[in-house]
């Protein structure tokens, strides 16, 4: 009589936690945290015989020739170079303010929130070595990177007094085509000689 | 007759770990959600170079990955070596590799498809060169150099 009265006892769950625990630790171990994160790059698409006359077309002023040779060193439109200089070198070289002769021709073009607006015909060649390190490809690269990054913020910054990031898509576009990022990454060559 | 009788009433009574699985729960369903599986489980030694300009790769499953690097295993030499998926590879089975990762995609989804460079620092750019040509023939033009985020100036 005294056990009827008694309500269903309740299912001991003492155990969930341990079962939990189970699936908590596989978890944690099959976790990788890590984002991937990197330098977003397009290539060239390829030519079976590339033609020689295009390079030709190109205007010296235009381009701006960075070379890293096997040593890691760095020649910058025929001088040794430095990286810590090179992102002010390249910034000067992109937007071309004081309309040198030396420095990148401009054109221009109707860019929407600005108007008529001075676009400038730069390109960067970046060439390397085959024995060149990766790490030295990916420092120069992001040096590069960096002077069209600060560009475009220092532009967004002036005409939409806000960060570049921070602008809706239609203005990034705006200060994209006054700022294209032109990076070519021409075939090496054996600068050193050695394999 | 034995009976079981409750003795000392007196003592502070347990704490309570009913809520314990609960707290469990949560932390496992945090894991859960953030867990990306390991995809392949790396041969080489791959340590990429730092970076400040980074960005983040979007979208995980348009994206497949070569490395190159040391082999761990000091048998296969000190050459940096190329993995594609879980093996060794050579430059000739880039294509291949793209290949068979576009046939695994949809149709549309291949003008999207990224190739992540998961290259060490130390490696030559000799090795890396090769490969960007051999991407270039198979037309998957859209690459990303793999790097951490730099902390200390350069």
């Amino acid at each position: 009589m005294s056990r009827r009265s008694k309500s269903v006892p309740e299912v001991n769950a003492g155990s969930m936690a341990d079962i939990a625990f189970l699936l908590l630790i596989f978890f944690l171990v099959a976790t990788t945290m890590d984002v991937d994160t990197g330098l977003g790059r397009m290539l060239p698409p390829w030519m079976p015989d590339p033609i020689d006359n295009q390079d030709d077309k190109i205007k010296e002023r235009n381009i701006f020739v960075v070379l890293i040779n096997s040593q890691d060193r760095l020649l910058v439109e025929n001088e040794w170079g430095d990286v810590r200089t090179l992102k002010k070198r390249a910034k000067e070289f992109i937007a071309n303010p004081g309309n040198k002769e030396n420095l990148p021709e401009k054109n221009m073009e109707e860019v929407p929130y600005f108007g008529q607006y001075p676009v400038s015909k730069q390109i960067i060649s970046l060439q390397n070595d085959r024995s060149t390190s990766y790490n030295m490809y990916t420092i120069v690269q992001n040096e590069l990177v960096a002077a069209y990054n600060e560009l475009r913020e220092e532009l967004a910054m002036q005409k939409f007094g806000m960060p570049f990031d921070k602008l809706p898509e239609d203005q990034k576009k705006a200060v994209q085509t006054i700022y294209p990022q032109r990076i070519s990454e021409a075939e090496p060559k054996n600068i050193g000689g050695n394999k | 007759m034995a009976k079981f009788t409750r003795k000392g009433k007196g003592g502070s009574p347990g704490i309570s770990t009913a809520s314990l699985p609960d707290i469990i729960f949560m932390l496992l369903f945090f894991f859960m959600v953030t867990t990306v599986m390991r995809e392949v489980e790396l041969k080489i030694f791959v340590k990429t170079p730092d970076a400040t300009e980074i960005k983040k790769l979007e979208k995980k499953s348009l994206v497949s990955y070569i490395y190159i690097g040391k082999p761990r295993n000091k048998m296969f030499g000190d050459e940096p070596r190329i993995q594609l998926n879980d093996q060794f590879a050579k430059v000739s089975d880039i294509q291949n590799f793209i290949i068979a990762e576009r046939k695994a995609r949809n149709e549309a989804e291949i003008p999207f498809l990224t190739t992540s460079l998961k290259v060490d620092q130390e490696t030559k750019m000799g090795i890396v060169t090769d490969i960007k040509l051999e991407l270039r023939k198979i037309n998957a033009l859209k690459i990303n150099y793999s790097t951490r985020k730099r902390i200390k100036e350069l």
